[in-house]
């Protein structure tokens, strides 16, 4: 059995994991596990899912990043808060793959279309001492916040 | 070198991790089955296999992802350059696929338009011909 969380309260889950490829399954598993905590469809769920996936995979894949990539997931009573941090300063493929060619360019997106497509808000934040953040919403049907 | 995390064979442990396996069919056809998850870590193991095979000179493949449960933006890229290499020789790539999750997001980026998705094997190799 898996209780849902007190849809009044607000939760915070945190995740460090290191910036390389075999531990994204970790982060978007952990996500997935927070979002089941909350009234979403098993779709929403998957769609958490990989949106964190493709968070984590960009930082990764971006030569300037970090050594970790921190996930932090808030519960509010009718949403899940993402953040998804590194200490690297970058931004998302979408915006710096100008001198890609067209093919690689659109593959290179496509993680961050994903993300924006997938969740109800998204927003980047780049700080140059503090690093990037990727910040992302997903709203519980019903809410449109 | 570095430990991997090892989720296999333990009571309770999801496997995250692919399997592919390639098989012969009939009309200088080949068969990739693909089975797990293809993400970042695990897509270099698929394009591996798919460009392997195009080496080779296979350029009419069917890729089936019946027994794949999720797949990220690395897997599709890993899916768009076997297309693409394979075109270049008057190939094609055509995919099995009846998970709606994945369904969905070869929908929501327009792959669908450029891949032949079929709900079984049969008529993703008819449709090769």
């Amino acid at each position: 059995m898996n209780p849902a969380i007190e849809p009044t309260t607000s939760n915070l889950v945190e995740l460090r994991i290191p910036c390389r490829a075999e531990w994204v399954a970790l982060a978007r598993l952990a996500a997935a596990a927070v979002a089941n905590r909350l009234k979403f469809s098993i779709e929403e769920i998957e769609d958490v899912k990989l949106a964190v996936a493709e968070a984590c995979t960009a930082v990764i894949q971006h030569e300037n990043h970090g050594e970790f990539i921190e996930l932090t997931c808030e519960t509010l009573p009718a949403a899940l808060r993402i953040r998804v941090h590194d200490a690297g300063r970058h931004l998302p493929s979408s915006q710096d793959g100008a001198s890609l060619g067209f093919d690689e360019a659109r593959v290179a997106g496509l993680g961050v279309f994903l993300i924006r497509t997938l969740m109800d808000e998204v927003g980047y934040e780049v700080d140059p001492e503090l690093g990037t953040d990727l910040r992302m919403v997903k709203r519980l049907a019903g809410n449109p916040g | 070198m570095p430990r991997e995390p090892t989720f296999k064979n333990k009571p309770g442990a999801v496997i995250l991790d692919i399997k592919v396996q390639v098989r012969e069919a009939p009309g200088d056809c080949y068969i990739v089955d693909l089975s797990g998850e293809i993400d970042v870590y695990t897509s270099p193991k698929v394009k591996d296999a798919v460009g392997e095979l195009i080496d080779r000179g296979v350029y009419h493949l069917v890729i089936n992802l019946e027994k794949v449960r999720y797949i990220d933006s690395t897997g599709l890229g890993v899916l768009i350059g076997g297309l693409k290499r394979v075109r270049e020789h008057g190939g094609s790539v055509n995919l099995v696929c009846t998970n709606p999750q994945i369904k969905k997001i070869f929908d929501i980026t327009g792959l669908v338009k450029i891949f032949g998705i079929f709900d079984n094997e049969d008529a993703a190799m008819k449709a090769l011909a």
